[in-house]
């Protein structure tokens, strides 16, 4: 099932450029979408191939894109997330490195569709080398006649900048990469306006992943049935795996939706198994929001079928024996790791990245990191263990943005699936100071 | 949320002016904004501040970038106090980031850490007494699958093993830049 749709062309030498980049078919897409289509038809075609949002939500691009409010003579935008920073995704960055003319293909297409004559690329400041890629690539589509005023004699003008942050995970949230494009701090904002109502400026916005805007030129190519006959139900087409932790070989995979995650772990064309020959512990597929999964629970379901790469598959038995598909941050660990340790370095990770706007969120993963560091450090009690349950009740559903239930779900599914191992860290303290729970187990 | 307090003591002795060649790039990027919405600029334009006024955001930077912006100088210190990238305190010329979340710590950040800390004698946090190097820890730099890293500059080295990062050192020292 190696299908290579995005990446098809990322090991040609000199793809970044715009010449070998056309050479290779590339802008085809806007030729036939401003000479050949109305916007309408093009939104249309991307709601039939059935996209979902690349960027961890998985919700349907075709009709986000159709909530965009359109009053007479109120300028609309497109903005692309590429502010990527979900601890175990790296896959828009290899596709900006390598090809970055294929998203900026995506976003001409996709500001046409939408109305917009101003888009921007929100890039994660610590990137600042892939900002300068973008704009060489961008300096070269102007060059060529692909951005600026009317496009391929099409009479639609289009301008396409990059921006940088500098360094904020919450940014990722639609509204305060709003809020950040505007040169504030990015708190998110109350919802409703929602952006497509009320974005950036105050006008009706549209926010996408890197990998959902680039997916819209195959979409444009091949049509929106001919995607949608990619991938599995409601899974359609194909999604970016950024492959992490303790694989033989870990990186950016461009996979169907439908692979069993048996072949994507261990198959040749994939991961070719666990690093160093060792044993699969547990599994994080989607980023580090989304909950872990023990072993059994990896490759196949609580009810023993094979469990796929699939946004349905890997959500199949919801919170209690399944996962989520995400940004595709797939993060592996073998049979030494210690589940204590990596959950602490995850709420240190939200605790350093909440915003600080809403009290729960604020409080409570500060909370958690200080719990949890001092379980993992066997300083620890019993009472610790559901104390960070009910800190996590706290915050869920309590919050303006979803940073604090990104926050909360992992450390629940940790204590849910290996509540012996958080036991262990207070029942042993001394031990707990100087070995791994993983070691230890392991030479048991 | 960095809930950086501003160390005041630090200052510029002098006040930073941007150069007419700098001025130019900078004036380039506010350009890019739609009349009246120059303030979008403002993340970038700090980042091109830092790198040209000595490595870090002093009082005196961030009122000079409020000047070029023509916004509130209040409106500057909210931004570089929010976005953790900005060094709001004087670093050593270098500053070496090690990502340090769980997926980096699944293939050895901590010990990464560690070697760096004893090779350079400093903690977490410190500068070098000759004023070369400050050690810091990053969360989630997006490298996961090409970890243990660290974040140098603009400059991402991955893959390390603690005799690479001697030798990321040793070029550092030498001013013969990795590429």
């Amino acid at each position: 099932m190696a299908r290579r749709i995005l990446l098809e062309h990322d090991n040609v030498p000199g793809i970044e450029t715009f010449d070998v980049y056309r050479k290779n078919g590339g802008y085809r897409s806007v030729e036939k979408a401003l000479k050949k289509m109305t916007p309408q038809e093009i939104v249309d075609e991307v709601q039939k191939s059935g996209l979902r949002g690349r960027g961890g939500a998985g919700f349907p691009t075709g009709m986000k894109w159709s909530f965009l409010a359109k009053p007479d003579g109120v300028p609309r935008y497109l903005l692309c997330n590429a502010d990527e920073s979900e601890p175990g995704t790296f896959k828009d960055r290899y596709l900006m490195e390598k090809i970055p003319h294929l998203l900026i293909e995506g976003m001409i297409v996709s500001s046409f569709a939408l109305g917009a004559n101003l888009s921007f690329i929100y890039i994660r400041g610590e990137y600042m080398w892939i900002l300068e890629i973008l704009e060489k690539a961008i300096a070269e589509a102007y060059a060529n006649g692909f951005l600026g005023k009317n496009i391929l004699g099409s009479g639609y003008d289009l301008d396409l900048r990059v921006a940088p942050g500098g360094g904020a995970y919450i940014c990722g949230e639609e509204t305060a990469l709003i809020e950040s494009l505007e040169g504030k701090r990015g708190n998110p904002r109350m919802k409703p306006p929602f952006p497509a109502v009320k974005g950036l400026w105050g006008c009706p916005t549209v926010v996408n992943n890197v990998e959902s805007i680039a997916a819209v030129v195959p979409i444009i190519n091949d049509g929106g049935d001919e995607y949608a006959k990619i991938g599995i139900g409601k899974s359609t087409g194909t999604k970016l795996i950024s492959a992490g932790g303790n694989l033989a070989r870990p990186g950016v995979y461009e996979i169907e939706l439908g692979l069993s995650v048996e072949e994507f772990i261990y198959g040749d064309d994939y991961c070719r198994g666990i690093a160093n020959g060792k044993k699969l512990k547990a599994c994080i597929p989607g980023g580090s929001s989304v909950p872990i999964l023990p072993a059994h629970l990896v490759t196949k379901t609580a009810e023993g079928l094979d469990r796929l790469m699939s946004y349905e598959s890997l959500a199949e038995g919801g919170f209690v024996s399944g996962s989520m598909l995400g940004s595709g941050g797939f993060i592996v660990f073998d049979e030494d790791q210690c589940v204590v340790r990596n959950t602490w370095t995850f709420a240190r990770f939200y605790a350093h990245e909440s915003c600080g706007q809403c009290s729960p969120c604020r409080e409570g993963t500060g909370w958690m990191e200080k719990v949890l560091n001092r379980l993992e450090h066997g300083q620890g009690n019993m009472r610790d263990i559901d104390l960070l349950a009910e800190i996590n009740k706290k915050i869920e559903g309590n919050t303006i943005c979803p940073l604090g239930d990104a926050a909360a779900w992992p450390v629940a599914a940790a204590i849910r699936h290996f509540r012996e191992e958080f036991e262990w860290h207070v029942t042993n303290k001394e031990e707990a100071q100087t070995r791994n729970y993983g070691l230890l187990k392991a030479s048991m | 949320m960095s809930n950086t307090h501003v160390d005041l003591s630090k200052r510029h002795s002098e006040k930073p002016v941007f150069s007419s060649e700098k001025m130019a790039e900078v004036q380039g990027i506010i350009s890019q904004y739609p009349e009246g919405k120059h303030k979008s600029a403002i993340i970038r334009i700090l980042h091109i501040a830092e790198e040209t006024f000595g490595g870090w955001l002093s009082i005196e930077t961030m009122d000079y970038v409020a000047e070029v912006l023509n916004i509130e100088p209040i409106e500057v210190y909210e931004v570089a106090t929010f976005y953790t990238m900005f060094n709001l305190e004087p670093t050593g010329k270098f500053v070496f980031e090690v990502c340090r979340t769980g997926p980096c710590m699944l293939v050895g950040s901590d010990q990464l850490i560690e070697h760096i800390e004893s090779t350079l004698d400093i903690k977490v946090g410190e500068t070098t007494k000759d004023g070369m190097f400050t050690l810091k820890t990053a969360e989630c730099l997006g490298a996961c699958g090409y970890g243990p890293m660290l974040q140098c500059g603009k400059k991402y080295h991955e893959h390390l093993t603690n005799e690479k990062v001697n030798e990321l050192i040793a070029a550092y020292r030498s001013g013969e830049l990795p590429k």
